[in-house]
């Protein structure tokens, strides 16, 4: 299988604050937040990122996205380097987290024309993918809504529409369902199978173990910026539940220590 | 990817356009409120002139003497009223209660006439008086009282005169309505107008890039593909446009009541300068305006949120002002080209040399590159800054 997206001992870490420290009631002056970690997801393939808040998720999928650099190491999406050629990288992979807003003076249907020619993609196609899209979330009703007026739900779906709006092979995702009531939760969760069946290559991060066993061939579980286990979900659940195996991988780990 | 230059400019121009209340607060009110702003203070500065050449003040007089009923007569702006000694105190009592019928009460000396003849400065001794009641808090009395005083001294002056002093009247100044108006205009037009440019720039610039980070919606850009410096180019250029719509306004509407607000002064008049003229400020407007926006945009980027991006950037709007004042200030107005690399002090050096009709081709064709450079060396800087994770992430 074609190795699709090649994460090689990535590397990241953040000052702290003074403040942050007082906060953290720590001393120390430098946060590791990913550190040492690797993995491939391959091409088809669902890998999915699970651990606890603060474990390094979040910083490592922004670092597959091009959005902050690493320190050390290096993500290969499809041959292009994230450090080298992150322009190359954006072209490759749909990114979509809770931190990434839209405007909310637009409506959905003009910001999915916007972001369609930020990405290059052409007026006939990006009018198909919009209609169809745009039916498939329910967004049709709501087009021309301003994104400030519409429910949390509604805003979720428009933003992981704009995230994919140039049909993007890679396909990375953080914490699609948090927040989510559990109808608009299933239509994300369905959509993500309908992504796997296409053949597209989707990296979840979660901490929702339901979301892991539905839709995940492999998983790796990280933990204070390590990579602590990395196996296919199959291993994973052999012998345990998700959530039993997970807590014991944690304990191991960590020490049992509780999380932030 | 050229096009997301100009995906990113019909965003700005579509969030600005179709939000009524930034257009109207941004690029209609300034000229407006200028125009009528203006308009009013010069309407009462007219009223003024207007006042005094029609108002004739009603002065109550006791023991008229025959000199002053000649200046009434001449047409002096006064109105005299004889009363008798005896009704003196009840005309300060009217005065007092701000009911009375007249505007000033004169009580002369007897022989007024006489003993202002017969007095010698130079053997000393009390000179004749004459006593001026008023009230102060009532506009026409007070008025009336100065126009009194000011006749009582000329006809005081009168009485000694050795000489004139250009006699004629009118005639003397050769400053002609052209240079009338120049040196108003060239004093006063470059520091309102670098005002409004940057009255301009701050409205839409804070809010378009330190807006955009405090909602998180940069980041969603920064996935895109697009590079960094079309982002940059796109902003500044589309920003550049608003703002000058907004300054264009401003100075429209200065341009339109600077006129008036002079008070109705014969020869100010816009009309004095030619197209060629106008063409030469626009050219120092429109890179004025970038390097602005280049400034606000780069102390925007920094800025972790609109308000603290309008703190940090209204520091760098009084200086602005302050070079503004540069124009005012002859000593202060220098000519060597060199002097133009300096921003915007070359701006108001430059419009000061327009419309004083001194333009310097030369210096304003240094203003315009220098600014440009600047304006480039400024998009570089903010594109360095959106690849910057720590500034576009710092929260």
């Amino acid at each position: 299988m074609k190795e699709l997206l090649k994460v090689q001992n990535l590397r990241k870490t953040f000052k702290i604050s003074a403040k942050q420290q007082k906060i953290e009631r720590t001393k120390e002056r430098i946060k590791v937040a990913v550190d040492d970690l690797s993995f491939t997801a391959y091409e088809g393939e669902v890998f999915g990122l699970l651990g606890p808040n603060g474990a390094g998720k979040t910083t490592t999928l922004r670092m597959m996205s091009a959005l902050v650099k690493p320190d050390k190491g290096d993500v290969l999406v499809d041959g292009a380097s994230v450090v080298k050629n992150p322009e190359e990288v954006r072209k490759k992979i749909g990114f979509l987290t809770s931190e990434l807003k839209l405007e909310e003076f637009f409506t959905p249907n003009y910001l999915f024309t916007f972001f369609s020619e930020l990405h290059g993609v052409d007026k006939a196609t990006a009018a198909a993918r919009k209609q169809s899209l745009f039916d498939k979330f329910g967004i049709t009703n709501f087009a021309e809504v301003k994104v400030g007026d519409l429910s949390t739900g509604m805003k979720q779906k428009v933003s992981l529409v704009i995230s994919i709006v140039h049909n993007p092979d890679i396909i990375i995702f953080d914490e699609p369902t948090n927040g989510l009531d559990v109808l608009t939760a299933k239509v994300v969760t369905d959509f993500l199978l309908e992504l796997k069946e296409q053949g597209k290559t989707i990296v979840v991060s979660t901490h929702i173990f339901s979301l892991i066993e539905k839709i995940c061939d492999r998983v790796g579980v990280v933990i204070d910026g390590k990579m602590a286990v990395c196996d296919t979900l199959e291993s994973l659940t052999a012998e345990k539940t998700l959530e039993e195996k997970f807590f014991d991988i944690f304990a191991e780990r960590a020490g049992g220590k509780n999380e932030k | 990817m050229k096009n997301s230059i100009m995906t990113i400019m019909k965003k700005e121009f579509t969030r600005f356009f179709t939000d009524r209340r930034m257009v109207l607060t941004t690029v209609l009110m300034p000229g407006l409120m200028i125009y009528v702003l203006y308009s009013f203070m010069g309407s009462g500065l007219a009223s003024q002139f207007e006042t005094t050449e029609d108002y004739k003040a009603s002065v109550y007089a006791v023991d008229l003497p025959e000199s002053m009923r000649a200046l009434e007569d001449n047409g002096a702006f006064l109105e005299f009223t004889e009363i008798s000694q005896e009704e003196t105190d009840k005309a300060k009592e009217e005065l007092a209660s701000s009911e009375a019928g007249f505007d000033v009460l004169a009580v002369f000396p007897r022989d007024f006439d006489a003993q202002v003849a017969a007095y010698d400065v130079t053997a000393g001794g009390k000179a004749p008086a004459v006593e001026l009641y008023y009230n102060s808090t009532d506009n026409d009395s007070q008025s009336s009282y100065n126009m009194m005083t000011e006749m009582l001294n000329t006809y005081e002056s009168a009485l000694a005169n050795k000489f004139d002093i250009n006699p004629g009247g009118e005639g003397y100044d050769m400053a002609t309505d052209e240079d009338l108006s120049a040196q108003i205009f060239s004093m006063m037009v470059p520091m309102l107008l670098m005002i409004f440019l940057f009255s301009g720039c701050m409205a839409v610039a804070p809010e378009s890039i330190a807006g955009e980070k405090e909602r998180g919606t940069i980041a969603t850009l920064l996935v895109t593909p697009m590079k960094r410096s079309h982002l940059a180019i796109g902003k500044i250029v589309s920003l550049s446009v608003i703002a000058i719509l907004s300054g264009l306004s401003s100075f429209l509407g200065m341009m339109l009541s600077l006129p008036k607000m002079m008070g109705g002064a014969e020869g100010v008049d816009a009309s004095v300068y030619n197209m060629t003229d106008y063409v030469l400020v626009l050219f120092v407007v429109l890179s004025t305006v970038l390097v602005i926006i280049t400034i606000v945009s780069v102390i925007s980027a920094f800025a972790r949120n609109v308000k603290e991006a309008t703190g940090w950037v209204t520091p760098v709007m009084i200086i602005s002002m302050l070079l503004g004042v540069t124009s005012m200030i002859p000593s202060l107005c220098k000519t060597e080209p060199v002097w133009f690399l300096i921003p915007l002090y070359n701006s108001v050096q430059s419009m000061n040399g327009i419309f004083s009709m001194n333009a310097d081709v030369l210096n304003i064709a240094v203003t315009v590159a220098a600014n440009v450079c600047y304006a480039g060396i400024g998009v570089f800087v903010l594109a360095k800054m959106f690849d910057n994770e720590k500034i576009m992430f710092s929260k």
